[in-house]
């Protein structure tokens, strides 16, 4: 005990002296105001770059493709075009307004109207990423079985089958029931999509931190996934639940109201789905940032009161990482448990 | 709050790189490693139940040949004792054969020997009759001529014969 709690004091004690090289630039950074809000918003939503980071006051970016559909017809071209407020074909991005952030183009009229955007925005490219690395890691999985038939995997594809196996059998068919096959691979996909998307999620340098599952037109597939699994292949008994639901008559008749609350419901799981796994990864990335800005705000403040806060902010992110390590791991199987929770609902026989 | 309104462009690509991933894997992926250990379970309880009915055969056949031996043994010693017996039978019936037989040779000698006997005495007396009678005859002959001669000729004949007969 004694021994440990020494070993942890040297360590602060080094970790503070370290810090103590930094507040040169620290006092640098002061004589700019840090707009946090800025900072973590422009992180959390898309962008038209993939931001790496600045060098020598020199951005490092690597610019994405735009790709528009305006009145001039499909456009094509990449996004430093649009750097610095330049216009390009009419198109520049927004710096204000209802489309901040976003391309735009004026028509005819002179107003500022959105072009259809498909743009490989970051978090297109963060999420084809995501989508390789899925691919990759279940295909060479589904592959190592092929070559090696009626052996046990070791190492990583051991990681994945008991993974596999355990949402399969655990969460899925125990969830589920016996109908749970057709709903099985939908049900895994999902969840090492959100799992796979979340990790990356949590890289701070390049190829991860891109802001997916926090982001809800992601969120918001996923869940009409779910909602189209659950009510498409519901049974008769849980539309009869649904619209004449057993309870007293008088809450069905004349104004149907347990019916309505019922009706309501198949659409508001789906949305909940929707919204917890948008808010939680979105909530994660804000703190973590917060926390790191936490260090330039206070460079201002004087040399002391900006090494106590870089420690507290490193310990808070080291802790705040951990748990949203954790956090990427629980949405994933809370999701795919409530899908599979629904999907059985929707499954009943009286 | 342009975070709560889903971005169309985004959207599209998500729905597209989500719908290619899913169909992918649920095609390639998942149920190919489902399958695999599925099939792997089942491989692992057939061979586990191939092996407890081998031990269970083993057992058997163990049990069998411990049968086997035990019955052969006993056979064995069946047939050594039935031996033995048929020896010793065999030998008494010789030996009783033997003794039966010696007797019926020594009766048959003496059943024999007593016939000779008996035919040799019914021969002698035959002969003694018949010479009793020749020499009642001779002597009759003379008799009444020479009382004297006569007694003479019965002594001397009665020794011959008595002579011929010892």
């Amino acid at each position: 005990m004694m021994k440990r709690s020494l070993i942890n004091r040297v360590i602060s004690v080094a970790f503070i002296l370290l810090l103590g090289c930094l507040p040169t630039r620290g006092i640098q950074a002061a004589e700019q105001t840090v707009d946090v809000q800025e900072i973590v918003f422009s992180h959390i939503q898309d962008a038209y770059t993939w931001h790496i980071t600045e060098w020598n006051e020199k951005e490092i970016s690597i610019p994405l493709p735009i790709i528009v559909k305006g009145e001039q017809g499909w456009d094509c071209f990449l996004s430093s075009r649009l750097h610095g407020g330049q216009t390009y074909h009419n198109y520049y991005i927004a710096s204000e307004g209802e489309y901040a952030g976003k391309v735009v183009t004026k028509n005819q009229a002179g107003e500022e109207v959105r072009p259809l955007d498909f743009s490989l925005t970051k978090n297109v490219c963060g999420l084809f990423l995501g989508c390789a690395v899925l691919l990759t890691i279940i295909l060479s999985t589904a592959k190592w079985y092929q070559r090696h038939p009626n052996q046990v995997p070791k190492g990583f594809v051991g990681m994945i089958e008991a993974v596999v196996v355990y949402i399969h059998d655990d969460v899925i068919k125990d969830t589920i029931g016996k109908d749970y096959k057709p709903f099985a691979s939908y049900l895994l996909t999902v969840f090492f999509f959100i799992l796979v998307n979340n990790l990356m999620g949590l890289i701070p340098i390049f190829p991860g931190g891109a802001n997916i599952t926090g982001n809800i037109a992601i969120t918001f597939v996923l869940a009409v996934g779910t909602f189209i699994a659950t009510n498409l292949f519901a049974t008769k008994q849980y539309w009869k639940d649904v619209f004449w639901p057993n309870v007293p008559i008088y809450l069905k008749l004349p104004l149907p109201i347990m019916p309505f609350v019922e009706f309501f419901g198949v659409f508001t799981k789906p949305f909940a789905l929707m919204i917890r796994l948008f808010a939680n990864i979105m909530a994660g990335h804000t703190i973590i940032l917060a926390l790191t800005c936490l260090i330039f705000i206070t460079a201002s403040l004087g040399v002391a009161i900006n090494t106590g806060m870089t420690v507290v902010s490193v310990l808070f992110c080291i802790f705040m990482n951990c748990l949203e390590l954790l956090v990427a791991c629980l949405q994933a199987y809370i999701f795919t448990l409530l899908s599979a929770n629904y999907i059985g609902l929707a499954k009943v026989k009286n | 709050m342009s975070l709560l309104t889903p971005d169309s462009g985004l959207l599209f690509w998500m729905i597209v790189s989500f719908g290619i991933v899913l169909v992918v894997l649920s095609k390639y992926g998942f149920p190919v490693i489902i399958k695999a250990v599925e099939q792997r379970k089942a491989y692992i309880d057939n061979s586990l139940e191939t092996a407890r009915q081998a031990n269970e055969q083993l057992a058997n056949i163990q049990a069998e040949s411990a049968r086997i031996l035990a019955e052969a043994k006993e056979k064995q010693s069946a047939i050594l004792k039935e031996a033995l017996a048929e020896k010793e039978q065999i030998i008494d019936e010789a030996r009783q054969k033997a003794v039966a037989e010696t007797r019926l040779q020594v009766e048959e000698a003496a059943r024999r020997i007593r016939e000779e006997k008996e035919k040799a005495i019914r021969e002698v007396r035959t002969e003694i009759a018949d010479l009793s009678i020749a020499i009642a005859e001779k002597v009759m002959k003379e008799k009444i001529s020479r009382d004297k001669e006569h007694q003479q000729i019965i002594d001397r004949l009665l020794d011959e014969v008595s002579f011929s007969k010892s």
